[in-house]
């Protein structure tokens, strides 16, 4: 629509900053949820049971006297480094195989393509739902069930990337001028079918959060008591008439997050739209 | 476009395999002995004779293919096993549940067109004022929220705030609301976003400006051409959101009770029974699958641009 005019492209660049620095934030406070949680987030206390937000417990207590706040902080670090190293090891992963599926063709790639044509055979979460259940109840298990589809994209994106790249004059030049493989790899198609795998990198964020803490939810996620907003969710909705914080405290943190990462990621979309660059 | 089907349903065959290897692979991939499992859910003391009865019978040592080929053939008769649980046929289990899912699953995609499109349209043509902003945020929330954190918030409000809704649903028409819409919200966030893009880009097109610079009515353009010519990117949208609508089916009929086959799946994953976990992910994946080729090809009918186009590769 706007495509490349300066103003557009500076309003959305600023837009992208925005976020980019809210997810940071968040990020932070993830690291630092130890240190800032006020209280335990694992100790039980039968004094303090269901206890409405006050100045010692900032949003109340659970059914077990355990400090809300301090968990929803500690589940912040849960939820945000699970979905980010699960979306960083399918990007690593995905990209990967795509270049090397594009550059050398033949049998890998038939191999690889048909895996991912069978993959995305599968609706996403119920395929998670499957795996997660069967390995058994934890986190470990469910980034890998949330992983086991997630490097699809990146493979597709990127091989087909490669694949118009490869009749390119300069990387022609690259080759006649001596460069090795690995090194033109690297530093030349790398570099160039970037852009629109940090888009789906991106993008994918906010959904992986919602599927990890759906899984944590359904009990074939985390393993009690590690806090994690899903598995609070879950434990608190049986006694949410008595104590809504339990409940909401965790909801509107997750909900915050998801909305901040997904902002991020169709702004980041938005650049690479008014940059010019494609993307499918 | 015979021919486009007979080749889409060539290239199916392949993927197909795959997905049935993968799902038969599921059960192996769980740790322990199978055999140990079934006994255990069936409540039987595990003994070493009881184990090797129970692993001659299941067949366990055989190889893994021959064992896949037996289960495929049985897959293919419509014979999924039997349940760890009960002993009943898994098949007849799934029946019994999909049902209930489809109906779930059907209305909440009804709810969500039927609000999305009316949105996306009013969204579109109010381009960059207030309704548009609202309808956009609200909708961008919307789509942030996971299924589980709508469902046990429509809950709190519905069943417990105001009490009009049972807390656990039945399979009536007042049962039935709560869940589709906890379905049905981020369903109905994404397609007003994507209607709204659709709907934009038809008015920018020549042909809009032409019947405008003629004195078309404005109404006119907008229902008999513009809203004609979204209608197949209506159709791909709604395709594409299958396979989140059966995922997302599973949380919901979990948090409602709803008797579905995803309630039974979670059911069947808390006590282990492995065949019917099977059953339900190879249903699902071949559900989708086929929703995905149907996609496809009303696509393909609705706009034969893009069947002449392969013609000519």
């Amino acid at each position: 629509m706007m495509k490349g005019r300066p103003a557009a492209r500076a309003a959305v660049k600023r837009r992208v900053w925005v976020f980019l620095i809210l997810a940071i934030l968040l990020v932070a406070l993830a690291v630092a949820a130890p240190a800032l949680a006020p209280n335990d987030p694992n100790r039980t206390n039968s004094d303090f049971m269901k206890i409405a937000p006050c100045a010692q417990f900032p949003l109340g207590t659970d059914k077990l006297g355990r400090c809300v706040l301090s968990r929803v902080l500690m589940g912040a670090r849960t939820s945000i480094f699970s979905s980010l190293c699960v979306v960083a090891a399918s990007f690593a992963f995905g990209t990967v195989l795509g270049v090397l599926c594009g550059w050398y063709g033949g049998a890998l790639d038939e191999l690889v393509m048909r895996a991912v044509d069978i993959l995305l055979a599968f609706p996403q979460m119920v395929l998670a739902i499957a795996v997660a259940g069967v390995l058994g109840g934890s986190l470990l298990n469910a980034m890998i069930a949330m992983g086991i589809t997630g490097w699809t994209l990146y493979a597709r994106l990127a091989r087909s990337a490669v694949l118009t790249l490869k009749n390119e004059p300069f990387i022609a030049a690259e080759k006649l001028s001596g460069c090795g493989t690995p090194r033109l790899l690297c530093r030349h198609v790398l570099p160039n079918i970037f852009g629109p795998l940090l888009v789906n990198a991106a993008t994918q964020i906010g959904t992986m959060m919602i599927g990890i803490a759906g899984l944590s939810f359904l009990g074939i996620g985390v393993t009690p008591p590690q806090a994690e907003w899903g598995s609070m969710i879950n434990e608190a909705r049986a006694y949410i008439q008595l104590a809504p914080w339990t409940v909401l405290a965790p909801g509107g943190a997750m909900l915050i997050t998801v909305m901040i990462f997904n902002y991020l990621g169709d702004s980041v979309r938005d650049l690479m739209d008014v940059s010019g660059q494609s993307h499918e | 476009m015979g021919r486009t089907i007979g080749k889409r349903l060539l290239q199916l065959i392949p993927v197909l395999l795959g997905l049935t290897l993968l799902v038969y692979a599921l059960m192996d991939l769980a740790p322990g002995d199978p055999a140990a499992k079934r006994l255990q859910a069936q409540g039987v003391a595990v003994s070493e004779e009881t184990l090797d009865a129970a692993r001659e019978e299941m067949g366990l040592n055989r190889p893994f293919l021959v064992r896949y080929g037996d289960w495929l053939l049985g897959v293919l008769h419509g014979d999924l096993g039997t349940s760890y649980r009960d002993g009943l046929p898994v098949a007849a289990k799934l029946w019994k549940g999909l049902k209930n899912t489809l109906v779930l699953t059907l209305a909440s995609l009804a709810l969500s067109v039927a609000v999305s499109v009316p949105l996306g349209v009013y969204t579109a043509v109010r381009q960059n004022r207030a309704g548009d902003y609202v309808i956009r945020f609200l909708s961008f929330v919307g789509a942030s929220m996971p299924n589980f954190l709508i469902s046990v918030l429509l809950m709190y409000f519905f069943c417990i705030r105001v009490k009009i809704f049972p807390v656990i649903a039945k399979s009536s028409v007042q049962g039935l609301f709560l869940p589709a819409l906890a379905l049905a919200v981020p369903l109905m966030s994404r397609f007003v976003r994507q209607i709204r893009a659709e709907v934009l880009e038809e008015l920018s097109k020549p042909y809009v400006a032409g019947a405008r610079a003629r004195g078309v009515k404005e109404r006119y353009v907008l229902y008999k051409n513009v809203l004609h010519n979204t209608l197949s990117a209506v159709i791909t949208i709604v395709g594409l959101s299958v396979g989140g609508l059966l995922g997302g089916s599973v949380v919901v009929e979990t948090i409602f009770s709803w008797r579905g086959i995803g309630k039974l799946a979670m059911d069947s994953i808390t006590a282990r029974d492995y065949p019917v976990i099977q059953g339900f992910v190879l249903w699902m994946a071949v559900i989708f699958v086929a929703i995905n080729l149907a996609t496809d090809l009303a696509y393909r009918a609705l706009d034969p641009r893009v069947d002449g186009l392969e013609g000519g590769r």
